[in-house]
Parts: C-alpha cells; sequence; structure tokens
C-alpha cells in the first residue's frame, strides 16, 4: 500500500462514485468492516510511514514556502540532491510548508531511521557539503547550524518549543505548518485530518455544528472580528434552493501573510474547516477567492482540491452521506478593496469590486443574490481543531470576549520575523520582545504598526496593551488581519502616515465621496507637513499648511462617519492614532523643520565630511543631478541648491562620510 | 489567436469576465484592444465595462510590456527598510519611472502593494524570481544579470545568423 486510496483487499470498495462512510477511521484505524490482520497491518504500516515514525531510509525535510524559496531553498535543495547522488546516498526529500521562523531560512530537517527529527536553520547551498557529511555519513549533529529537535528523545538537544521563538506560542492553525507535506492528503489523512469532516457528517447535525461554533465564541479572523457562529447561524436559516460558501483569500494588508503561509504549508486543513461549514449552513457550492500575487498558494490550492475529489471528499455524496460541495478557485486581480465582503462578490460575478451598502448583510442576499458565508482563511483553519477538541476547549483558550488564537505575521526591525500564533490576551510587549526577540542593532522601539492600513501605530507607553480585538479598539488600534509590522527610532511616524495613505487612495475603489476625495484631502495635508521651505516660496502654501493641519482631524472624523465601506471607515486610523501618540513628531516636522529619524527627505541636509571622505569618486556616479563635486584623490562637497536629497550618495559610500542633519 | 481561450468558457457568462482576461493577458502580456472587444462580444457585455474592469484591477495593463518585469513591493514591512530608496535607485538605473518600460523593451519597473514576503523584507522580483534583504548595493547587480542573458542571447541569435 502506498496511499489510502489502494485498497488493502479486495473486501474495501471505497471510490468517488461509490463512496463508503467508514473510510476516514478506516484509513487511521481500520480495517473496519472485516477482520484482517493481515489488512490491519499493512495499513498501520502506511500510517508509520507517513508519519514519519518508521522509514528505512533517511528523510530530508526542505522548509519550501514562499519564504523559504525567496532565501534561496530551491538551490539548496538542489545541491542536497547532487550531494546525495555523489555520496550515493539513498534518501527522501520531502518539500514541507512553512513552519513560521522565516528568519532563519532555509530550514532543513534531518530524520535519520529510528532517529529524532532535528531542526537546522540558516542552511546555504555553500555549506551543503559539509551539512550532509556530518548528519548522514558520520550521523552526527550538525553543532553549528543547530535548531532543535522535534522529538523529546535525546535530552541533550533542546527541543524545538523551548527556543524562545516556539516557547509563548500556542499553534493551532499552524499545527501542521512545516511540519507535514502540504502537497500529499495522505500526509494529512495521517495526521488526524479529515476526523472533523468524518464525525460532523455521521454524528452532528447542520444547527448542532453551528451551535459549537457559536459556543466557542471563535470570531472572524480577517479584521472585524463577527462571530462566526452567528453568521453561519444566519445563513444557516435562510431557505434557498443554492447557498455558498466563499473563503477569502484576498490577503491585501501590505504586511500581512498570514493566509498566503496557511495555505501554502497546510491547504487541507483549511479546505476542511470549507467542508464543515458548507455542511453546516447547507451550501452546495464554494470559491476560494485568492490573490494572483500568491501563484504557489493558489497551485497547492489546485492541488488539493485535485486529490480531495479523487479521494471522495469532495463533490457530491461525500462519505456516502447526502451532503454535497464543489469547490473553486477564483484568482483576484489585485485589488485591495475586494477583501471586503460585497466587494469580494462583486468581483467574483465578474464586475468592478466595489462595495455594496448593508444590509442586506451576505448571510441573507450575497452572491448571485443568494444566501453566502464569508469566512477568512484562518476563520476556517480554527473550525477542524474546534469540532475535534469541543467548543469547551477552544473557549478555554484567550480572554473573555476573544477565544483562541491569532496568527501574526512579525516583521519590520525585529530580530525573529515571521509567522507567530500566540493565544489571544498575550501582550504585545510579549509578542515584541518575548516572541520577537526585540529589535535588531540595539535600537531603541519606537511603534508597532497593528492591523494594516486599517490599524494604527501603538507605541512603548500602551505596549502593556493585550492582543484581542476589544483593548486593540480601545488603543485606538485593531486586530485587522494580523500585519504586526514593528518600528525603531529610524522611523518617521509622519512618513508612516503618508505611507498608509498613499496606499488607500491608490487602492479607494471611488464609489463613494468621503473615501475617494476624503482620503485624497489628507494626503494633501500630510505630504504638505515635511514640506520644504525652499519650494514654498508663496505664503499661501505655508498658510494652508497649518490650515489643513487643523482641519485634520475633524477631516479624518467625517470620513470614518460616512463611508460606505470599512476600508474608508478605517482609512484615518494610522492617522489619528499617529496624532494621538506622536503628536510632538508631526509638531517638530511643522515648527522645527526637523525629521528626527531623518526619513523625511525635503527636510534633511547632506554633506560630506572631508577628514573621511577619500575622493573615491563613488558618490559622483551615484549622483542622478550631479550636485557631487570635487577632483579625484580629494575630498568631495555637495552642491546644496542642486541636491534632491535621494540619499543615494549616502547609501553608496563605503566610508561613511556622508552626514545626514 | 486568443479566441482559443474562449473555448474553456461558456458564452455569455458574465462571471468569467475576470479569469478570461486573466487568461488573455497571460497569452500577450497585456490586453489587446482587439481582444477587449472580441471578449465584450463573447460574453454578451457592454465594451464600457469590459474596459471598466481592466482598468479597475491593477493585475490588468493595456500597453505591452518589456521581457523582464522587476516589481519593488511596497508593503509596510519593506518601506519601513527602505525600499523607497530601491526603487530610486532602479528608477535612476534604469532611466525610467515606474509603470514604464526600457525604451528597448527588455525591463518593465512595478510597485506593488506587497508581495507577502514581509519576513525578507525590503523585497523585489525580477520576474518570478525573488530578491530578498536588499540593499541599494545590490541593484547593479541584479540589473546586470538581466542585461548581460539579454545580450548574450542577442549574440547567439547573431552568431546563429551568420553561421547560417
Amino acid at each position: 500500500m502506498k496511499s489510502y486510496m489502494d485498497k488493502c483487499c479486495s473486501e474495501c470498495w471505497h471510490s468517488p462514485a461509490n463512496p463508503c462512510d467508514m473510510f476516514i477511521r478506516c484509513c487511521t484505524e481500520g480495517p473496519l468492516c472485516h477482520n484482517s490482520d493481515a489488512c490491519k497491518q499493512r495499513l498501520m504500516d502506511l500510517n508509520k510511514k507517513l508519519r514519519y515514525e518508521s522509514h528505512d531510509i533517511p528523510i530530508i525535510f526542505i522548509g519550501m514556502g514562499t519564504c523559504g524559496l525567496a532565501s534561496g531553498a530551491a538551490k539548496v535543495e538542489q545541491a542536497i540532491r547532487q550531494e546525495l547522488e555523489k555520496l550515493n546516498i539513498n534518501a527522501q526529500i520531502e518539500p514541507t510548508g512553512c513552519i513560521g521562523y522565516c528568519s532563519k531560512e532555509v530550514i532543513v530537517d534531518i530524520k535519520l531511521p529510528g532517529g529524532e527529527r532535528i531542526s537546522y536553520c540558516e542552511i546555504t547551498p555553500k555549506i551543503v557539503a559539509k551539512f550532509i557529511q556530518k548528519t548522514l555519513v558520520d550521523k552526527q549533529i550538525f553543532t553549528e547550524k543547530l535548531l532543535g529537535t522535534h522529538n523529546k528523545l535525546n535530552t541533550e538537544i533542546i527541543p524545538i518549543h523551548n527556543i524562545p521563538f516556539f516557547k509563548k506560542q500556542q499553534k493551532i492553525v499552524l499545527e501542521n505548518c512545516g511540519i507535514i507535506s502540504p502537497i500529499s492528503i495522505d500526509a494529512y489523512i495521517a495526521n488526524g485530518g479529515f476526523k472533523a469532516l468524518d464525525k460532523v457528517l455521521r454524528l452532528m447535525k447542520p444547527m448542532e455544528v453551528v451551535k459549537e461554533i457559536l459556543s466557542s465564541g471563535l470570531r472572524g479572523r480577517g479584521g472585524a472580528g463577527f462571530p462566526t457562529g452567528k453568521k453561519w447561524e444566519l445563513a444557516h436559516n435562510q431557505k434557498a434552493d443554492v447557498k455558498y460558501l466563499i473563503c477569502n483569500a484576498d490577503e491585501g494588508d501590505p504586511g500581512a501573510f498570514m493566509d498566503r503561509s496557511v495555505l501554502e504549508s497546510d491547504p487541507f486543513r483549511v479546505v476542511e474547516g470549507m467542508l464543515i461549514a458548507a455542511f453546516a449552513i447547507g451550501a452546495s457550492k464554494g470559491y476560494i477567492y485568492c490573490r494572483a500575487e500568491y501563484p504557489l498558494a493558489i497551485s497547492r490550492l489546485e492541488n488539493t482540491i485535485e486529490q480531495c475529489k479523487n479521494y471522495g471528499l469532495m463533490g457530491d455524496n461525500i462519505l456516502n452521506s447526502d451532503f454535497g460541495f464543489d469547490l473553486k478557485i477564483k484568482k483576484g486581480a489585485g485589488a485591495f478593496v475586494c477583501g471586503e465582503e460585497t466587494a469580494l462578490i462583486g468581483s467574483i460575478e465578474g464586475r468592478r469590486g466595489m462595495p455594496k451598502p448593508r444590509p442586506p448583510f451576505p448571510s441573507i442576499s450575497g452572491l448571485y443574490g443568494k444566501p453566502t458565508v464569508i469566512n477568512n482563511v484562518e476563520t476556517f483553519a480554527n473550525i477542524t481543531s474546534i469540532v475535534n477538541k469541543g467548543a469547551e476547549w477552544f473557549a478555554s483558550i484567550g480572554t473573555s470576549t476573544s477565544k483562541g488564537t491569532k496568527v501574526f505575521a512579525l516583521s519590520g526591525k525585529i530580530n525573529n520575523t515571521g509567522l507567530v500564533e500566540v493565544p489571544m490576551g498575550m501582550t504585545l510587549e510579549d509578542v515584541v520582545f518575548d516572541v520577537g526577540g526585540g529589535i535588531p542593532n540595539h535600537k531603541q522601539f519606537k511603534a508597532v504598526q497593528i492591523g494594516g492600513p486599517s490599524g494604527g501605530c501603538l507605541p512603548e507607553s500602551v505596549i502593556k496593551t493585550p492582543v484581542d480585538y476589544e483593548s486593540l479598539k480601545t488603543v485606538g488600534a485593531m486586530m485587522g488581519s494580523g500585519g504586526f509590522v514593528v518600528m525603531d527610532e529610524d522611523t518617521c511616524m509622519v512618513d508612516v502616515a503618508k505611507f498608509f495613505l498613499t496606499f488607500i487612495q491608490n487602492e479607494s475603489c471611488g464609489k463613494c465621496v468621503p473615501c475617494r476625495e476624503g482620503t485624497k484631502r489628507m494626503l494633501e495635508i500630510i505630504e504638505r507637513i515635511p514640506h520644504s521651505y525652499k519650494n514654498t516660496s508663496n505664503k499661501l502654501d505655508q498658510l494652508q499648511r497649518f490650515k489643513g493641519v487643523i482641519h485634520l482631524q475633524r477631516l479624518a472624523s467625517v470620513i470614518q462617519d460616512t463611508s460606505l465601506c470599512g476600508l474608508g471607515q478605517s482609512a484615518p486610523n494610522p492617522v489619528l492614532s499617529g496624532l494621538k501618540y506622536f503628536r510632538e513628531e508631526y509638531e517638530e516636522h511643522l515648527y522645527e523643520r526637523k525629521c528626527s529619524a531623518a526619513v523625511c527627505k525635503e527636510l534633511l541636509t547632506f554633506t560630506i565630511d572631508n577628514s573621511i571622505c577619500t575622493g573615491c569618486g563613488v558618490c559622483v556616479k551615484k549622483c542622478s543631478v550631479d550636485a557631487i563635486a570635487g577632483e579625484k584623490g580629494h575630498a568631495h562637497y555637495i552642491l546644496d541648491d542642486k541636491c534632491i536629497r535621494c540619499g543615494m550618495c549616502f547609501e553608496s559610500c563605503r566610508f561613511n562620510a556622508i552626514e545626514v542633519n | 489567436m486568443h479566441k482559443d481561450v474562449f473555448k474553456n468558457y461558456q458564452k455569455n457568462d458574465k462571471s468569467a469576465l475576470i479569469p478570461l482576461l486573466q487568461d488573455v493577458q497571460s497569452l500577450y502580456n497585456y490586453l489587446p484592444e482587439e481582444a477587449l472587444k472580441d471578449i465584450a462580444e463573447f460574453l454578451g457585455i457592454p465594451l464600457s465595462r469590459v474596459f471598466g474592469v481592466a482598468t479597475f484591477y491593477n493585475q490588468f495593463r493595456l500597453t505591452p510590456i518589456g521581457k523582464n518585469v522587476i516589481r519593488v513591493c511596497r508593503g509596510t514591512a519593506c518601506h519601513v527598510k527602505n525600499s523607497s530608496n530601491l526603487l530610486f535607485a532602479l528608477e535612476t538605473a534604469l532611466g525610467i519611472k515606474a509603470g514604464e518600460t526600457t525604451r528597448d523593451k527588455n525591463f518593465t519597473l512595478e510597485t506593488v502593494a506587497c508581495i507577502g514576503a514581509c519576513s525578507i523584507a525590503p523585497v523585489i522580483t525580477v520576474n518570478d524570481e525573488f530578491y530578498g534583504r536588499l540593499s541599494v548595493k545590490d541593484i547593479p547587480k541584479i540589473i546586470k544579470t538581466y542585461t548581460t542573458a539579454q545580450q548574450k542571447a542577442a549574440v547567439e541569435i547573431k552568431a546563429e545568423e551568420s553561421a547560417a
């Protein structure tokens, strides 16, 4: 037997056309319909093999999510294959998804027959030869790049969940990510996959499933935090010939990559969650709306759906029940606003992605006017665990209003960038300094941007805020989909506000006036703040600037109150949180014409320290406006009139002779 | 040529508009006017609506692009790590602005909202290849990789031609 679809003997008849209701249980506990020790042995052997418990040859796991690939995982894999061939070693190479520790990619795990699974990090093609020699030939630990062990056999090696990055995490959604193969349905079933679906189809009524999710307290992980169970209940109670289920994988927030990672590393979990949801609300058709910018996630999803069909887990009469479900992938076309439910529906219907006023809510009248439930990738990924372990278990994690865990994408100026899953209620401080490992280069922590363009920047004074929907709202941010960008002293908050407004301005669909025109005006005001006096010789412009700043707050609140959809309603948040916590920085820009972080280029002056400058001439070549003069071999100087403050000379100088003030 | 793509879709199925545009674009690398007209006729929707959708979404372009597409990620994490300088360096090195194509049609420079590779910020992609943890100093090398490949190919073609 190589896969579960290979029959243990002629007694087994499961096929997609003629499904057996015991198939899933049979895979891991079987055979159930007949008594045969030989068949039992065969299934047990297969299970052990798929769980990597017993194997004759070494297994090499390589983390090959997008982050791994971008760090060179494909080159490492090629180098390992060449090395194995050279040494004539027979080993199994198993590509996995991302374990979350992206700053340590490429991560390679080695498991020798009968041994433990040991993780190594930062493997490059250059050290592959040494690495393979040490681990596979000498059968020793490659200590230089050791990360930890996944098992607890050897006390000498630190277990991977004890290293600081993993210690405070609690993995529910990311349980399988980076551990099992994301392309094999067999591996997923062997590790407890589809058990929840099996339980739901055999033992539960749709309304019981809805009640279970309701009592678990699960809230939508896409940002707004609407209770998932309520959404389902509403759609369940609708009477319609067809209902739709949509998975929102249009992860547009800049700085967020949770959905991509989950879809790449554990797509079966998301699809199983969708199957359960479809059963609960009575949907027969579903869509996954995924960004076209995530080609790997899309191909993994295509593979997942294909395999589910081959195993009889999608289509009609799933596991011999009267429940049938058909799932299709819709590729997004690059519009941030399509993350909004009604805009997303418009996009699937083939229109421009423009939001519609609600009510009617999609749960009552959504895609093609039919009841439609839309949930985020992470929400669906939580479902299987809730069904398997019970609502009570899930509700015991987190705070009184926010249950379970939340996945965050740590990025920016932080040591451990990557994907983390922490229980709700953990403080921001713990996420930044314990899990994230603090700020690199001994710089000072300044703010954490949470919730993407709809969220806010939170400074050190509120860093003890627990991570849950309500607490984050009170301090002026929001949960958002899980982007978590850390900023240090070199980040200018006026510049960050400008960045987000530019983004919102580009992505505003243009349907309602407050969002379309309001954000444009706001951007103009913010852009004027770091405007240089040199370019504002007329007094009117200066007057406009002060007038604008006076009206900024009021404009922001009008946009919040009157915009049609969440994009506009939350668009002023980055500015408002900036004004709330970093007012002195705005004032410094305005009154002192200074940017302490040295980011707002118009306010900077570049000079060359002539005691350091060697006159190498590199900066002269880099300068696109010929603003640097000087003879070769002698100290150069910058012509301030010509300088456009692009900073290229500063970046290119090897002697750090250029000063920025 | 693009009419072959239509076979995979049902006539007058209005929801097929975006996938159809995506398929046609992957065929030509952009959306020619003729194709838009044919799509409108095939799906039975006004050309104005097809044009509306094609200009609404960032993915679609109405002008041809260069051989190599460089995309600079402008997500939050990349921005905090100075991706604007990368963009400026690329603009100066190639002599074009974001959204434009070089005159020799070798490079198109684009910005994207977020590639989702924030952990290795700042990131650019050239075609489908990712380059992460970049600084301005790395830019000339990357551009060189793709210009020399192009020049090499041109030399080879010339050599073949002269041999023939």
